[in-house]
């Protein structure tokens, strides 16, 4: 797709709330603003301890929240619904600089065939407080796809909570 | 939804569909207009039919080509669910984040050097 995922750039961010686009067809791109300094919002969506304040969706539960941020290090999030199996994400800090940017692989471990994510997170000072941008690349365009799909398959049958089991992705 | 994708992911296709959002248009038009030979454009449509983006009406002696919306409407409802998913997740954190902002004033507004930044 062309490249007009950043013709939002100039509009009020304060104002444009959660904005999602599929940049190419691996690649998802969502942006917010945060009323906040960039290391406030970076270390809320890094430190597990505050991640499980925010992190899970309704419904869902985060189970076990482990981050060793530095590159290298690992993270493993395990959540689910009550009286479900439970389902993780995990990967490995590839880029960390404190309050700025973070990048790291993602598996969604019931399904490791589909191999490694790479999410690359931004956090950038603006009108008095961070812009998020947060890129999610697929393994490749079918993984992405098949996401979608299975997404649209449910789609309105599913509540908002279940479909995150499917799609949720790790906050940076 | 994947034919959809493939479809949309080859650029010239991804401007063809830009260029239908106004309205039904044939062959040539779409050729002139975006500067792709007239082969090339039954090409792309050919694709675009199939994963049924667009649909040709007949009308006096023109095949006119014009978008199908369910399909892309399908991709938008994807994406504002999605949207919606971390929208939630964020108003959340938005009140974390007021919480830890007031913490570090209050931390600061208490010490009169800090030692650390």
């Amino acid at each position: 797709m062309p490249a007009d995922i950043h013709r939002n750039e100039n509009e009020s961010l304060t104002r444009a709330g959660t904005q999602v686009e599929r940049a190419s067809g691996r690649e998802l791109v969502i942006r917010r603003w945060f009323r906040a300094r960039p290391r406030t919002v970076f270390d809320a969506m890094t430190k597990p301890e505050l991640l499980r304040r925010w992190w899970a969706p309704a419904g869902i539960v985060l189970i076990e929240c482990e981050a060793e941020v530095r590159v290298g290090g690992r993270y493993r999030y395990v959540f689910g619904r009550p009286g479900e199996p439970s389902m993780a994400f995990s990967g490995v800090y590839k880029e960390v600089v404190h309050g700025a940017r973070v990048v790291y692989t993602q598996l969604f471990e019931p399904m490791p065939d589909t191999g490694d994510g790479l999410i690359t997170t931004t956090f950038a000072e603006q009108e008095g407080g961070t812009l998020v941008l947060q890129r999610e690349l697929f393994p490749s365009k079918e993984v992405l796809d098949g996401v979608i799909a299975s997404g649209m398959e449910r789609g309105m049958r599913e509540t908002l909570e279940q479909l995150a089991v499917l799609l949720a992705e790790l906050p940076a | 939804m994947t034919e959809t994708f493939a479809a949309l992911a080859e650029p010239n296709r991804f401007r063809i569909v830009e260029l239908l959002r106004v309205g039904a248009r044939s062959v040539n038009e779409i050729g002139e207009r975006l500067d792709i030979k007239q082969s090339q454009v039954s090409k792309h449509l050919r694709v675009l039919k199939e994963a049924r983006l667009v649909e040709v009406e007949a009308r006096a002696q023109q095949r006119l080509y014009g978008l199908r919306a369910e399909p892309l409407r399908e991709l938008n409802d994807w994406l504002a669910r999605y949207r919606d998913l971390w929208d939630e997740r964020f108003r959340v954190l938005d009140g974390l984040l007021t919480e830890l902002e007031q913490k570090k004033e209050r931390v600061h507004a208490r010490r009169h050097s800090p030692k650390r930044k």
